[in-house]
């Protein structure tokens, strides 16, 4: 109903996804505009996210908007049996625009249905988290220079990972090799596989973190290894250390080759590779504010 | 001369539509889908009636109530096999074959505990996007159902 939000990585076709990336590129040259001047942004976060809120309230204060909201459910109506709907009504008389975050997925599908405002989806549940893809393709066309026929190799949570799982959505259109490389218990599910069949996508999974991989790779995209993810705790201790990225590993890897990681990080990247000049996971994370400018001006349809 | 009395076993309809072959165990859920409750009409349901090919099947007749394509493929999910016949002056004037729609809007739930459509008064809305195995994606949580996990509401 409501063409204007951004809910799904899925809803983006290759020519928004090159449209918001460009757009990203030019508030990165000039991030401090008058754009939002007079306009009022809700960050709702039904369950707190600190790093995603304050990425979002930077965008907005740096093109001059106001900001409204809360940062955890457990200050609002809706801890007190208020509906999702009420308060995305009450708030839509008040802001031009609602950034939410919420626990339960579907969230921000459902509140782009009940109000005429935009809504952006600043993740929910497992479901999805677009501005984080969002970050993350700019990040690729940034240091590779495009988009197109690269070798992507993802590592670690590629069961629970939704960034992971967005990127492959988000990327599909671009031609990528994809190359899996996770635990046994911690494969990507059946139904990204056939999501790639479909659209014609090679890929192929690995058990082994080998530098063979790394080596024709372009982009290292590493995720988190979580104990709580394990139902056999033997499984995790076997493989806990097998995921890491360290320096010697890097040593031919290819010269335009980038590691993205979406933060936090515990253990997965060595602190050594931190100098290396292919480590890119601190600028990915500063990507994230002109990735969210160009989101939040793209549903205003403000140029 | 047996089988017409069993053709009996129900009154003959003389405007309406009869629905036939309706598995018996399906036959209260494809009453309520298709809001038979609020009808004024008169209606006839019939229950566990003998059926060479079912074994025991349900029947519907129901007077001067002429469904439209998209209400009566509401029960394409439970009952895909149904015979539907529209009845004018005592004869059968056309049959009506079901067709699984596209998007299902209240009627099926969603098996995720963590979607939104478990947790607010709200109707669920999933697309059918596998007909003939009949898959269903949930529009608000995205998660897939395959046709042997398919709740109803
Ligand atoms: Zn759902």
């Amino acid at each position: 109903m409501k063409k204007n939000s951004f809910v799904s990585v899925a809803d983006l076709s290759k020519e928004d996804i090159l449209r918001l990336v460009k757009s990203a590129g030019s508030f990165e040259e000039n991030p401090n505009r008058k754009i939002l001047e007079g306009k009022v942004c809700a960050t709702l976060f039904f369950e707190p996210s600190t790093r995603t809120r304050l990425s979002f309230e930077t965008a907005i204060n740096r093109l001059n908007g106001k900001v409204i909201g809360f940062s955890d459910a457990a200050t609002t109506s809706s801890s007190k049996g208020e509906t999702l709907k009420d308060t995305i009504k009450m708030v839509s008389n008040y802001a031009d625009l609602i950034i939410m975050r919420h626990y339960l997925e579907g969230a921000a599908r459902y509140a782009s249905e009940i109000t005429d405002i935009p809504i952006i989806n600043a993740g929910d549940g497992a479901n999805q988290h677009p501005s984080q893809t969002m970050l993350d393709l700019y990040s690729i066309y940034k240091t590779q220079g495009k988009l197109n026929n690269l070798t992507i190799t993802m590592v670690g949570d590629l069961k629970y990972g939704r960034t992971v799982h967005s990127l492959i959505v988000g990327m599909s259109h671009f031609k990528p090799e994809f190359e899996f490389i996770a635990p046994e218990e911690l494969r990507l599910p059946d139904t990204y596989k056939q999501f790639m069949e479909e659209k014609g996508l090679s890929y192929k999974e690995y058990t082994d973190f080998s530098e063979e991989v790394i080596n024709r790779s372009d982009i290292l995209y590493m995720t988190r290894v979580q104990r709580e993810r394990f139902t056999d705790l033997m499984e995790y201790e076997k493989v806990k250390n097998v995921y890491i990225l360290k320096n010697s590993m890097l040593k031919n890897s290819k010269e335009n080759l980038r590691i993205l990681h979406p933060l936090p990080r515990v253990n997965e990247i060595a602190y050594d590779v931190d100098d290396n000049p292919k480590a890119y996971y601190f600028e990915q994370a500063k990507n994230g504010v002109f990735a969210r400018q160009a989101i939040i001006c793209d549903v205003l349809e403000t140029n | 001369m047996i089988d017409n009395k069993k053709e009996l076993q129900i009154a003959a309809l003389q405007n309406g539509t009869v629905i036939d072959h309706i598995p018996s165990d399906q036959l209260f859920k494809v009453v309520s889908l298709l809001d038979i409750e609020n009808l004024k009409t008169p209606v006839t349901i019939g229950y566990n009636l003998d059926s060479k090919k079912m074994g025991n099947k349900g029947i519907l007749k129901i007077a001067d109530k002429f469904f439209e394509q998209d209400e009566i493929n509401r029960i394409s999910l439970i009952a895909p096999a149904v015979k539907l016949n529209i009845i004018r002056d005592y004869e059968v004037a056309e049959k009506k074959l079901l067709h699984l729609p596209d998007e299902l809007t209240g009627i099926v739930k969603c098996n995720n505990p963590k979607c939104i459509s478990n947790n607010e008064p709200m109707k669920t809305r999933f697309k059918v996007i596998d007909k003939e195995m009949v898959t269903l994606k949930c529009e608000y949580c995205e998660m897939k159902t395959k046709k042997e996990d398919i709740v109803l509401l």
